[in-house]
C-alpha cells in the first residue's frame, strides 16, 4: 500500500503539473497528453512483464493517479456536442492506440 | 502549505482509495471483466462535479484542488481503462470489451450528470 501512496503522490502532482501548463486554452490538451501517455506508459510496463512492488509503485500508484476518467468526463460533459464528441473520440483512440502498441 | 505538496497528498488518498476499491472487488468477482476500474470511475464521476459545488465556498481553493483534482483525479484511471480494454480484446474477448468502453462512457457521462444535478437541487 505504500507503494500506491508514494506513486499516486507524484502521479497526481506530474498531472497537476501538466494541466497547469497545457490546459489553457479552450480545448483541455493537458488531460489529453497524460491519459494518451499513461496509457502507452502503462501498457509498457506490463509488457514489459513488470508486476509485484514495483507495478504497484509505477502503474497502480503512479499512472493509476497520473491519469485520469473523471476530469475527462467532466471537461467532456461542459463541452458543446460535436467537440465533446470529438475530445472522447480522439482520447480513445490515441489512448487505445498507445496501450496496443506498448502491450 | 504548497499547492503541488496538497494536491500530492491527495492524490495519495486517492490511489489508495483505487487500490483498496480494487482488493474489496478482488473478492466477490473474479470474472475478466474490469469491475473494480468501472466502479471506480463511476463513483469518480459522479463525485467531481459533486464535491467541486459542495466545496467552492466553504474551504479554501488550494484545499479544493487537493480534493478535485487530487483525490478525484486519482481515483479515477484512464490508463488501467485503455490498458484493460486492449487486453480484452487482445484476449479474444471483443464484446466484453466493447462494453467496457461503452459502460465506461456512457455511464461516466450519466454519472457526471448525476454529480452536478445535486448542485441544482441546493
Amino acid at each position: 500500500m505504500i507503494f500506491v501512496a508514494i506513486g499516486g503522490f507524484f502521479g497526481a502532482v506530474a498531472r497537476f503539473w501538466i494541466g497547469n501548463q497545457l490546459n489553457k486554452t479552450a480545448f483541455p490538451f493537458g488531460t489529453l497528453c497524460v491519459n494518451v501517455m499513461g496509457a502507452f506508459l502503462l501498457g509498457l510496463l506490463i509488457g514489459y512483464g513488470i508486476e509485484g512492488d514495483w507495478l504497484l509503485l509505477c502503474g497502480t500508484g503512479f499512472l493509476g493517479a497520473f491519469t485520469t476518467f473523471s476530469t475527462w468526463m467532466m471537461e467532456a460533459d461542459r463541452m458543446e456536442r460535436k467537440k465533446a464528441i470529438f475530445y472522447v473520440l480522439v482520447t480513445c483512440a490515441a489512448g487505445f492506440w498507445g496501450s496496443w502498441i506498448s502491450l | 502549505m504548497n499547492i503541488y505538496i496538497l494536491v500530492g497528498i491527495g492524490g495519495m488518498i486517492g490511489a489508495v482509495m483505487r487500490y483498496g476499491l480494487s482488493i474489496g472487488t478482488a473478492l466477490w468477482w473474479n470474472g475478466s471483466f474490469p469491475l473494480a476500474t468501472l466502479l471506480a470511475n463511476y463513483i469518480g464521476c459522479f463525485l467531481l462535479p459533486f464535491s467541486s459545488v459542495k466545496l467552492s465556498g466553504n474551504v479554501s481553493t488550494d484545499v479544493q484542488k487537493a480534493v478535485t483534482t487530487g483525490v478525484i483525479g486519482s481515483f479515477t484511471t484512464f490508463s488501467a481503462f485503455s490498458v484493460e480494454t486492449m487486453t480484452l480484446f487482445e484476449s479474444g474477448a471483443a464484446f466484453e470489451a466493447f462494453l467496457y468502453v461503452f459502460l465506461s462512457i456512457t455511464g461516466g457521462m450519466v454519472f457526471v450528470r448525476l454529480g452536478s444535478e445535486r448542485r441544482r437541487g441546493q
